[in-house]
């Protein structure tokens, strides 16, 4: 293993030593303060170090690829289960940024537990390593492990309450999370008997020579396809893999909810994009339609039941559901063609998705923040109690309603610019259908997203005490605020680096 | 030979199988796990992959089943032989039989090149590990700190309510 090997897989190793520091940075020091800070100081260098990889890409599409990494004439031994690409980077970068919000937002909820401040931050800067790890994957073995990497530290985060919701969110959390391993892992085994390689180009080359698509004769691609599916359908909490959604969203920290939402959904989306768009492209077609009909499930039954909620938390579980229902569409649409013929590369496909996902990280982020600090104060989580927001917390409810237009895909917010990108997608992609399900969904949604909305600012307040803020929630909130309205207001920059990171994706057709 | 001792073998694993979904005493379904799990050695060893069958016999023989029985007992003791008594055995009865369908259908229809029996060198195993497989490698020890500390929170979070 040379320096150069070092340098490349140094962003994660660097964010897995941050959290061993804060650990044992625990131990030594008296003000538990200083830990959220250290681990904010410590993501600093992280994220320097993707700046720096993405500087030395220059024209290569691989940083393992570059003459650098190919220097002394061999091959780094990194090479066949890491590929560090832009499209890597972007997400490297976007949980990055949701971590460091989310350590942000969770310094209050954490002051008032009495030990093991150390572990929570470490734990959520573990998980992080695994999702900036999951983004680079390029081999089913790698991936496999980084995805239990991202997993298990958010089992333990959600029991990290002594409540007996808690320990139930984690309890379910641990079961279901090891049951999708295991199908995915199935999955994985008859994909490597089928293909005797687990490197994602190496099964793509096989896949192409498989004729007519997923067909019967090679029924063992088919299963193992479908296995992965399923597993990947737990991690991005798409129907009808949802059952747990809801039960974690409620039980579990908020903050650590408000990670889980976003930063591990983010990562699940990466792989499920790099596995399926590199690995399985020659079958295209086939598991194209696959997500399309998982996209139209989870929109229609996430928006349904959330409608029915009475409890915040458990609405955006539902929600939760819903959002992935809507990237599945982009998903779904980057592959053009009928089933068992050739598929086409439609690039706007995963483009939106990229897009999609920094919009809802953003959005979610935001609301999840102002649920943190309204539930600490008023110790509940029913819709009723947010009964006249407006006075009590007049900063909060307006955030909040700015989150929640977004959620609903009100123009000019950045989640509706994600749903019109993803919904042309769909129609470029030959799947008009699931743009209207989406479209007719986008509308559902707006019912409860608004209820919320009108209960803050119509309803009289049972009290008139005000909800304080501390400053560490004022930063973290005011960050993904701002966030999201600059998504909305200029979607630019991010639009073109989505399309970048994108366009370094190697797809094979 | 080899067909002789595979079946019986793959008799043992089922039987062990069966086992465990069968009794209602979760203590014999730990043991008959054991069963089922030192006969996989068995047929590991019949494909001349001995390291792995050395391995499933030290992880899955000795310490995994030794950790469940530890687990079993230092939970609540009087309840144990009632609690694998579930009611929802139909559904899951058909549901494995259906999956058991599927898969064996995919093994039986798809082709695939199997390669012959062959010992792998430990060496070569060794070398493999260090180099191309040294990220895997590397990320599950990781996994483990994070399982040792995840489990030592959990555990605490149990002392404060008592």
């Amino acid at each position: 293993m040379s320096l150069y090997d070092i340098y490349v897989i140094s962003p994660p190793l660097a964010i897995a030593m941050v959290g061993i520091l804060v650990i044992l940075l625990d131990l030594v020091v008296q003000r538990k303060r200083a830990l959220p800070a250290f681990a904010l100081v410590g993501l600093i260098v992280p994220t320097l170090l993707l700046v720096a990889q993405f500087q030395d890409l220059g024209n290569t599409r691989d940083l393992l690829e570059s003459p650098a990494a190919m220097g002394n004439g061999k091959a780094s031994v990194l090479l066949g289960s890491l590929v560090v690409d832009r499209f890597a980077l972007f997400f490297g970068f976007l949980v990055l940024a949701a971590t460091a919000l989310v350590i942000l937002a969770s310094v209050d909820y954490v002051e008032r537990l009495e030990r093991r401040q150390g572990e929570y931050y470490g734990l959520v800067l573990f998980s992080a390593t695994g999702m900036v790890l999951l983004a680079s994957a390029s081999e089913l073995v790698t991936i496999y492990i980084s995805l239990e990497l991202t997993t298990l530290p958010i089992v333990a985060l959600a029991a990290f309450h002594t409540s007996s919701k808690s320990s139930e969110a984690g309890m379910k959390f641990l079961i279901i999370g090891a049951i999708s391993s295991a199908v995915m892992l199935y999955g994985m085994a008859l994909v490597f008997g089928f293909t005797q390689t687990t490197d994602l180009t190496g099964i793509a080359s096989k896949v192409a020579e498989t004729t007519g698509g997923l067909s019967f004769e090679n029924l063992a691609l088919l299963t193992g396809v479908v296995l992965i599916v399923a597993g990947f359908g737990f991690k991005i909490s798409s129907a009808p893999f949802q059952m747990w959604v809801p039960d974690i969203y409620e039980g579990a920290p908020t903050p650590v909810v408000a990670f889980l939402s976003v930063a591990s959904k983010a990562a699940a989306f990466a792989v499920l994009i790099r596995v399926f768009y590199t690995g399985f492209f020659g079958v295209g077609a086939d598991w194209g339609v696959l997500m399309a009909i998982l996209a139209a499930v989870s929109m229609t039954v996430g928006n349904l039941v959330a409608m029915s909620q009475s409890n915040i938390r458990r609405l955006f579980g539902y929600s939760a559901i819903a959002h992935a229902g809507y990237i599945l569409v982009g998903v779904a649409a980057g592959v053009e063609g009928s089933s068992g013929g050739t598929a086409a590369f439609v690039s706007v496909g995963p483009n939106s998705v990229l897009f999609y996902l920094g919009a809802y990280t953003a959005a979610n982020l935001t609301a999840f923040f102002a649920i943190v600090v309204i539930g600490s104060r008023t110790g509940s989580d029913q819709i009723d109690d947010y009964a006249g927001m407006v006075q009590r917390a007049p900063v909060l409810a307006i955030v909040l309603t700015l989150a929640l237009i977004a959620l609903v895909g009100v123009p000019p917010t950045s989640i509706f610019i994600a749903k019109l990108y993803v919904f042309t997608a769909a129609v470029k992609g030959g799947l008009a259908w699931l743009a209207i399900v989406g479209v007719i969904n986008s509308v559902v949604s707006a019912y409860y997203y608004l209820r919320i909305i009108r209960v803050m600012f119509l309803q009289p307040p049972p009290s008139d005490e005000r909800i304080p803020m501390s400053p560490s929630s004022w930063v973290a909130i005011a960050a993904s605020g701002a966030a999201m309205v600059w998504m909305g207001v200029a979607p630019g920059f991010v639009l073109r680096a989505a399309e970048i990171a994108v366009a370094t994706l190697a797809v094979q057709t | 030979m080899s067909w002789v001792l595979f079946i019986l073998l793959a008799v043992v694993t089922l039987v062990g199988g069966v086992g465990v979904v069968a009794t209602r005493n979760v203590v014999h379904a730990a043991l008959s796990l054991l069963v089922s799990l030192l006969a996989v050695a068995g047929i590991y060893l019949i494909l001349f992959a001995e390291f792995l069958a050395l391995v499933q016999v030290l992880i899955y023989g000795g310490a995994i089943i030794i950790v469940l029985l530890f687990a079993i007992m230092l939970t609540r003791s009087s309840e144990y032989p009632r609690i694998s008594d579930n009611r929802q055995w139909p559904i899951g009865l058909v549901a494995a039989v259906g999956l058991l369908a599927v898969l064996a259908a995919s093994f039986w229809i798809s082709q695939h090149q199997s390669a012959g029996p062959e010992s792998p060198a430990l060496g070569n195993l060794a070398n493999s590990l260090f180099t191309r497989w040294a990220i895997p490698f590397e990320v599950a020890s990781l996994v483990l700190l994070v399982a040792l500390i995840g489990a030592i929170i959990i555990a605490r979070t149990g002392e404060d309510e008592g």
